[in-house]
């Protein structure tokens, strides 16, 4: 009686690259920024409580943990919302041509780096 | 729920060592995938050393060079062997491609052979592609028509209406697209995936086509069509040069404009 078939290996040969990549950082963005709108909603909440619950929140968010949480944030908000307009012209059909998706590929990187940066370095 | 492990029947373990003859000046060594139904072993990767200077150019030449020299049981889909017939579709190098059309040259290191990925393996490098054959099968690929052709004997397009076909007939149905596509991997029961929906705008966009609606139709539910995520993994690997994600967009853009 012969074997079940096995399922051949998949992402454990396939080669990362940049299209896939890319994909797999917006749907992991999309999900950091999913559960920051909740916390962004708790802080807001929070807020609304009074300056006695205010302060020590504030004061936790400059602990580096929560300047982490902070920082993570922000590059997801940067990263998904270049990448989405990127979405939004492939759903217009531009740019979808290999070269294309390369190109604007490393400027969405660049810029999200660029953002980032200049968000937490000069505001 | 998408499984990112391999089954414990298909996960793999290293396997023989074949070396290139000793007076071989230029040795390339070749990983390839193995398994046999006919016995109870796990797939397992046989090392090859090929004198390079003793084989053709390809990687397809490699694979036959081993067939017919060292191992005569490796067992692989070939036909043409220059990129028409679509039968040596596999993963080289951690990309799909056709083996004819890969040169062993473009590739650095040792070069490791597996089947297209996420499918059930028959034996070695080929794997069951009943389940896109059957996709295929779904979205009709063939002219339908309701009318008797305008003269009685053929239907007759203009240039430009013919222009809409190119970069989707040349197609050859190796399903490196699919085979390379995330999302084909976790939904491949009812995602079509990139290689049957190329061929789905191919009928979409023919003028002479009369059933451009049905054809809609039957592609609007929310996992045929739409589990492209526009990852473009296809174009990227296609060794025709094609881009399926863009005759998907296509296909997407014409849903809208109904």
């Amino acid at each position: 009686m012969a074997q079940p078939r096995p399922l051949s290996p998949h992402l454990q040969v396939y080669r990362p690259q940049l299209t896939s990549v890319m994909s797999i950082m917006h749907r992991m963005s999309g999900a950091v920024l999913a559960t920051g709108s909740l916390l962004l909603a708790i802080w807001l909440m929070v807020l609304a409580m009074g300056a006695e619950f205010f302060e020590p929140l504030n004061e936790a968010l400059k602990h580096p943990v929560g300047q982490l949480v902070l920082f993570g944030y922000s590059l997801a908000l940067v990263y998904h919302g270049l990448n989405g307009i990127r979405h939004l012209a492939w759903d217009l059909r531009i740019g979808l041509e290999i070269k294309q998706v390369y190109q604007t590929g490393y400027l969405v990187l660049v810029s999200t780096f660029l953002i980032t940066a200049a968000l937490w370095f000069l505001v | 729920m998408a499984e990112f492990k391999l089954p414990k029947n298909s996960q793999i373990i290293s396997g023989e060592t074949y070396e290139a003859p000793i007076n071989a000046a230029n040795v390339k060594t070749f990983k390839v995938y193995r398994w046999s139904p006919d016995d109870d072993a796990q797939p397992r990767i046989d090392s090859f050393g090929i004198d390079l200077d003793d084989c053709g150019p390809m990687v397809l030449d490699a694979l036959i060079k081993i067939k017919n020299e060292t191992d005569s049981s490796l067992t692989f889909r070939r036909s043409c062997r220059e990129g028409i017939c679509g039968s040596c579709s596999m993963n080289i190098d951690g990309t799909n491609t056709l083996a004819c059309l890969k040169s062993i040259s473009d590739v650095e290191g040792d070069v490791k052979i597996y089947p297209l990925p996420h499918m059930p393996v028959v034996k070695d490098l080929v794997p069951d592609l009943s389940n896109a054959y059957r996709q295929l099968t779904s979205i009709e690929p063939w002219l339908k028509t309701d009318s008797k052709a305008p003269d009685g004997e053929e239907r007759r397009q203009t240039p430009v209406e013919r222009e809409k076909l190119d970069g989707l007939w040349e197609c050859v149905l190796c399903f490196s697209c699919s085979a390379g596509c995330p999302s084909y991997w976790w939904n491949s029961d009812d995602y079509l995936g990139p290689a049957v929906l190329l061929q789905a705008y191919r009928w979409i966009s023919d003028s002479r086509d009369e059933q451009k609606r049905e054809r809609l139709d039957a592609l609007d539910d929310s996992f045929s069509l739409y589990r492209c995520h526009t990852i473009m993994n296809c174009a990227k690997t296609c060794p025709k040069g094609l881009n399926p994600g863009k005759a998907i967009a296509g296909i997407k853009s014409e849903m809208g404009q109904r």
